[in-house]
């Protein structure tokens, strides 16, 4: 085996893994029977643990609407590439995509930081990306649909039922050390600020990714939560921390009575890999949860559980927008009747499609949707129970009005504005790259 | 001419410095002088993606340097090269000026947000081209200096050596990770405009890149080349085969291998500088102690000890992670753990090993 | 009948109970009408109303409260799906032994799917703890009787106060009457006789309780117009002076406690680098598949509680011992199948092993998925023991901890007492002369290989109850261990148990001041500056060997 190897190598004097190369990057022939759609979540690496389950469902949507007879006459045809939860690498697959497949739209990314990497050639391409997760905001691109909750769709409304409902007086923002827990605990700490919250009634405290030695925080918390007052924990602690970090709490006595924890990355996906024992009552803000009764929801949950074939795997608040966000996509390329990226980013704005929860969501013209909040205590069978919803959808805010550099600025991408950055104030569209 | 006659010894040598010099002059020439819809013309994707094969070859021929000449296992070479990256994606920053999300003249969009007023010290200065080319070289060469200076000194070796390398960009990738440090955190530099006032997008200065990154690879080789043949690189050679000896013969052994030491990693920072602007981004993950092993990895699967193997293993590792996690993502990290295998122990020389024997043969 | 005490015994407590209120109120006690809407309306209604219904039930004196009311805290009360009838279960591991919850009248066993279970609110769970509370002041378990006077301290008004007082002459338990006084003592600090205030405020400074430390605070402080919210000034120095005598010994607890927070680390640490202090430092051999290694140890632990669901306990310390010969032999056949043929040649072990480390990585990935799989913790590891209210160790640390010496003494004695141990010694300080004499190095390698994977998939277990159980353990703990393996000195396992040691309690240390990341990057560089001053880490190899 390695004898034909080497003679090749040999023969074609070692250009010829170069020569191969070069014929691996040409454009591969166009096959124009199908649409094409680009599935860019990491299925190794750090990130795989959260994001294969988004393919997994991409997958599924993208079959299902073949079984109803695709899109355009044509068969829809999902191309999977691995990211590898590597952040350049990111955006060298958006690039593979969007040139070598020519795909219509690519559902994808996880992290803030693999979204800000395949940004500057999502956008240099005129692609399409639609990015299913709750994120910090401060953003909104032509070519981006961001199809997650913003930070007042997630992080205020669980802030006033804390605040309103259970009586907490003082808080503890705690998070990992990047930018969405960053600026969610920045727009947050404004909020209670103009809530009147004392500065010594606020502990802000960061870890790094994946950390898991607890102790001492947990034990800092449960100092600060001794003080006679009502004390919550608002979490932004992302994945892998999270189990070492409620592990820890419950061991040292911190039950959801006595100070509840109220989380915007853990979900239903997440807690099924934890015991959920210590965790009963502890609170989480989403969009979306598995547990909510409705028929659509039921629909969906049956159509994924025969999909993957295992009855036991939960949904969670990402896939319902990547469900959401699919079904937009689809709406608008009907309403286009072309995938052409200029035509489907005029189309899509508007375009309303059905919540798993009830309501309909509408993509706005700033190009994230309108959601429900919902907050649910966690239950010992990893579920949640809804125990405070908004009674509206909230509107997605891409520039928080809680910031003060932020605050004049909004995102229209409908004439006459065309901007996702325009600040009300100058009259004035910046920041952007054409 | 000396120097074309020392690379002709190797005929593999030879074509694999010219098949670079091909990759370097053609692929640019050709995107400039094309039209777009050309068949010779190569698209956005190829050329920076070449681009980004040629920083890794040289990122991998500057360990080989180190490991493959002067013995010095160091699993942390990956430190130097994002260092390199850092100071690069540092002056492309400032180049962004009014044109971030919060159109600050002065101060990155991370830092408005982090309501930082002022720049940092260690950020002045960036903003001139030279300036930022000066701390390429120099942010890793001194990183280099004093962490070889006090290891080398102290006669830390072997696997000593090579965990506290592992150590040290740990401790970097927790450093740079925090936001409070001014690098952008988690994030790090990204949302490039322009270099030297040319749109950073551009074809032409996608070619530019390309033919720098290629231009320097072969610079680089020869250099390294002529380094090696020189009585410095005899005896740090030596030094790899025998210290001991070596320093009873009265050499300061610890000073040969800190100038090879520093010089790599001044290598590795100018292919970390040429990377960041073809992939758009630098952040701490360029750290992580994987990504370092991963160098060594590339060097042993091209042979090491030959410079040019390992151009070769950097652009086969390369190339098969670009295909495999298109065609088929799930089991990549099967292969590339099987080919690991495979590599040390059926191929203990690497591709070049292989090559080398073949020739061999045919010529027997 | 299958009824765990604790039922049984608020069987007989809702009996004292019925007579309790037959004397109170001599009603008839048939199912009231407000009873019975109270128990719809937590039935059917929405979170707000359940809430009033709970309420309710406490109100109206009914026979049948506390076991409903219990039932409900505990998650066992539940409708039934096809007739909506509000049942009380017992979980019997194929499905629950369920009771109509208004007649008490035994229903029969039924599947788990047959009934949805009545959920609860924090708020709700809070509220039914102190109505519980109350009934259980004078249950006849300590424990119960404590709790329940915690419970209800919290919202401590005059009825309450009556109760505990009516309760502090009768309790025998000394805890229990401690917890009762404290309260009642807080209580005086408010009393309008400067006397007992002085009295109380004299008593509770020896006490170790939070709540008397938030009082003695509040009483010092200035209020927003800056005037003391305490007018009387003796008793704010008082209090001055007993916060200063509580604060004292708070801060000695808080030392306590963070050295153990440095052990609890350092025994992890030592846990995931003492088996690399083996195949590294015995045998030479860099093996970057080890913390793969203690991801399998981990897996194991995850199905040994499939296969057992119903005991936790043992199914965790069947894992050891599983986890140790699982390990064992996938390290026995990464050495004969690899490592074997790279002797000699050390560095490229690394690179061959981490080719295994990211085919085991792939491998577990596909077999269980990338998710985080979870893995329970016995009753026994959970919770902490509480020594007072400013101390209290967790108890899967504690067992950690104590689990690590354990292995450490073990291998210790296996290395020493052992023929085994006497070969591996043997081989790892000459292999040549060893095999000169007789000795068969392969087989010793082999063996010492899987001893050391072993002791990593039994690393692995513990590792399980503190953390996540997926695809990327092993790459968390990787350059930490190789890091307390240098530190240490190579091929020494006491240096191993020392460095851990040290640097848990270090980073320990220095977390307060310098946070988690600065904390761990200060260690770091402290390792790198440490080997230049000792090339060959605390407890260098001395002799012949340590040239090699």
């Amino acid at each position: 085996m390695f004898n034909t190897i080497a003679n090749k190598f040999a023969k074609k004097r070692l250009l010829a893994p170069i020569a191969a190369a070069a014929i691996g990057f040409f454009p591969a022939a166009h096959a124009e029977d199908t649409i094409k759609v680009g599935v860019l979540h990491s299925l190794s690496g750090t990130m795989a643990i959260s994001e294969t389950t988004l393919k997994d469902t991409m997958l599924m949507l993208i079959d299902e609407q073949n079984k109803k007879g695709g899109l355009l006459g044509k068969k829809l045809e999902a191309v999977v590439v691995d990211p590898a939860s590597n952040w350049p690498l990111f955006a060298e697959k958006a690039r593979e995509l969007l040139t070598k497949d020519k795909v219509a739209a690519i559902f994808g990314c996880w992290t803030s930081v693999s979204r800000k990497s395949v940004l500057p050639v999502i956008e240099e391409l005129n692609g399409i990306l639609f990015y299913p997760v709750q994120y910090e905001g401060e953003e909104s691109s032509k070519n981006v649909f961001y199809t997650g909750a913003a930070p007042n769709q997630q992080a205020i409304p669980a802030v006033d039922y804390l605040m309103n409902d259970l009586g907490v007086k003082r808080w503890v923002l705690a998070g990992t050390d990047y930018v969405y827990p960053r600026t969610t605990n920045k727009i947050l700490e404004a909020y209670l600020k103009s809530k009147k919250v004392a500065k010594k009634d606020i502990m802000i405290n960061y870890t790094p990714f994946g950390h898991s030695d607890w102790q001492s925080i947990v034990a800092d918390i449960k100092k600060f939560g001794s003080t006679g007052k009502k004390t919550a924990v608002v979490s932004t602690i992302n994945g892998d921390a999270n189990v070492p970090f409620y592990k820890e709490l419950g061991n040292q006595g911190v039950s959801a009575e006595n100070i509840p924890v109220v989380a915007f990355s853990v979900g239903e996906e997440e807690l099924s890999g934890i015991d959920t024992k210590p965790l009963v009552g502890h609170l989480a803000a989403w969009n979306y949860f598995m547990s909510v009764d409705t028929t659509k929801n039921a629909g969906f949950i049956k159509q994924w559980h025969e999909y993957i074939k295992n009855p036991k795997r939960v949904t969670n608040d990402p896939m319902e927008a990547h469900y959401i966000g699919f079904s937009m996509w689809v709406k608008a390329v009907e309403k286009a009747g072309t995938t052409d990226p200029d035509a489907v980013q005029k189309a899509i704005i508007g375009v309303e499609s059905p919540n798993l929860t009830g309501g309909m969501a509408k993509m706005l013209p700033n190009h994230h949707i309108s959601k429900p909040v919902l907050i649910g205590e966690i239950q010992d069978d990893g579920q949640f129970v809804t125990v405070w919803q908004t009674n509206k959808l909230i509107d997605g805010d891409a520039w928080s009005d809680y910031l003060p550099e932020s605050k004049p600025i909004i995102a229209d991408w409908t004439p006459p504005i065309n901007c996702g950055n325009y600040n009300t104030k100058t009259k004035k569209c910046s920041g952007q790259n054409y | 001419m000396k120097l074309l006659t020392l690379a002709s010894q190797d005929k593999t040598c030879t074509t694999v410095l010219m098949a670079l010099a091909a990759v370097t002059f053609i692929i640019p020439l050709c995107n400039l002088l094309t039209p777009a819809d050309s068949p010779l013309h190569f698209s956005a994707y190829t050329v920076s993606l070449i681009g980004k094969y040629l920083t890794f070859a040289l990122l991998g021929m500057s360990l080989d340097l180190v490991w493959g000449y002067c013995g010095i296992l160091a699993l942390g070479h990956g430190a130097f090269f994002a260092l390199g990256g850092y100071a690069m994606g540092m002056y492309l920053m400032r180049q962004i000026g009014t044109r971030g999300v919060y159109g600050d003249p002065l101060l990155p969009d991370f830092m408005v947000f982090l309501n930082w007023k002022e720049l940092p010290w260690y950020w002045l200065g960036f903003d001139h081209f030279g300036f930022a080319l000066l701390m390429v070289l120099l942010a890793p060469g001194i990183l280099a200096f004093v962490f070889g200076w006090l290891a080398f000194r102290s006669r830390v070796t072997g696997v000593y050596l090579s965990i506290i390398t592992q150590a040290l960009t740990y401790a970097l990738l927790l450093a740079f990770f925090r936001n409070e440090m001014g690098f952008g955190g988690n994030n790090g530099l990204t949302d490039f405009k322009d270099i030297l006032g040319f749109n950073i997008q551009s074809e032409a200065v996608r070619s530019v890149l390309l033919f720098l990154s290629g231009f320097s690879l072969i610079g680089a080789f020869l250099l390294c080349r002529w380094i090696v043949n020189t009585k410095l690189g005899r005896v740090v050679t030596a030094i790899r085969d025998q210290e001991s000896r070596v320093r009873f013969l009265g050499y300061r052994v610890e000073m040969f291998k800190l100038w090879i030491f520093v010089f790599a990693a001044m290598l590795a920072g100018v292919a970390g500088a040429l990377y960041v602007p073809q992939v758009g981004i630098i952040n701490p993950s360029e750290f992580t102690p994987l990504n370092s092993l991963e160098i060594v990895v590339w060097v042993a699967m091209g042979g090491r000890g030959t410079l040019y193997g390992a151009i070769i293993g950097a652009v086969v590792v390369n190339y098969g992670k670009t295909v495999l996690t298109g065609l088929m993502p799930e089991i990549w990290l099967f292969t590339l753990g099987a080919v690991f295998i495979v590599i040390t122990l059926l191929l203990p020389d690497g591709i070049v090993g292989l090559l080398r024997r073949k020739l061999q043969e045919q010529h027997a | 009948m299958n009824i765990p005490p604790l039922t049984r015994f608020h069987h007989v407590l809702a009996v004292l109970m019925l007579v309790f209120s037959l004397a109170a109120h001599s009603d008839p006690i048939t199912a009231s009408q407000p009873w019975l809407d109270a128990l719809n309306s937590l039935k059917q209604g929405s979170m707000p109303e359940r809430e009033q219904a709970i309420m309710q039930l406490a109100e109206i004196k009914d026979a049948h409260n506390l076991a409903i009311l219990q039932a409900l805290l505990d998650g066992r009360l539940f409708t039934t799906k096809t007739d909506t009838k509000l049942v009380i279960g017992i979980d019997n591991h194929q499905g629950f032994d369920i009771s109509d919850a208004v007649s008490g009248a035994a229903l029969g066993a039924v599947d788990h799917d047959a009934l949805s279970k009545i959920n609860l609110t924090n708020k709700m769970r809070g509220t039914l703890r102190k109505i519980i509370g109350e009934l259980e002041l004078s249950a006849d378990d300590p424990a119960v009787r404590l709790a329940a006077v915690k419970a209800m301290a919290k919202e401590a008004d005059d009825r309450v106060l009556d109760l505990l007082r009516g309760r502090a002459d009768k309790e025998a338990d000394p805890a229990v009457k401690e917890a009762i006084k404290v309260t009642l003592l807080l209580q005086d600090m408010d009393s309008p006789d400067k006397a007992t205030r002085i009295m109380a405020i004299e008593a509770l400074k020896a006490k170790n309780s939070q709540e008397v430390v938030n009082r003695l605070n509040a009483m010092v402080e200035k209020d927003e117009s800056g005037e003391f919210v305490e007018p009387d000034e003796d008793i704010r120095n008082l209090a001055k002076a007993a916060l200063i005598n509580i604060n004292n010994r708070l801060q000695l607890y808080s030392s306590v406690e963070t050295v153990f927070f440095g052990l609890s680390l350092g025994a992890v640490l030592v846990l995931s680098a003492i088996g690399l202090a083996i195949t590294f430092g015995v045998m030479g051999v860099i093996n970057m598949a080890h913390g793969e290694l203690m991801m399998l140890g981990a897996y194991t632990t995850y199905v040994m509680q499939q296969l057992m669901p119903n005991h936790l306990g043992i199914s965790v310390l069947l894992a050891i011992p599983a986890a140790f010969v699982i390990s064992a032999l996938v390290g026995i056949a990464i050495e004969r199948g690899i490592i074997r043929f790279l002797y000699g040649r050390p560095l490229e072990t690394l690179l061959a092993t981490f080719g295994v480390s990211l085919i085991l990585q792939q491998s577990v990935r596909s077999i269980f998925s990338p998710l985080n799989r979870s893995v329970a913790t016995p009753e026994w590891m959970s919770g902490s023991w509480q020594i007072n209210d400013f101390l209290s160790l967790t108890w899967n640390r504690f067992y950690i901890l104590v689990f690590c010496l354990l292995v450490f003494v073990l291998l210790l004695q296996i290395l020493k007492r052992t023929r085994l141990g006497l070969e591996v010694r043997a081989v790892a300080q000459n292999r040549k002369m060893a095999k000169a004499m007789g000795i068969p190095t392969a087989r010793v390698d082999a063996m010492t290989f899987g001893l050391g994977s072993g002791i990593a998939g039994v690393a692995g277990v513990a590792l399980s109850q503190i953390t996540n159980v997926g695809p990327n353990l092993g790459q968390a703990y990787i350059v930490d261990s190789f890091m307390v393996v240098v530190f240490g000195g190579v091929g020494n396992l006491l240096g191993t148990l020392v460095a851990g040691f040290s640097l848990g309690i270090a980073n320990k240390f220095l977390e307060p001041f310098a946070g988690a990341v600065l904390a761990k990057i200060l260690v770091l560089v402290f390792i790198i500056l440490f080997i230049q001053k000792r090339p060959r880490g605390l407890f260098p190899q001395k002799g012949r060997a340590a040239d090699s």
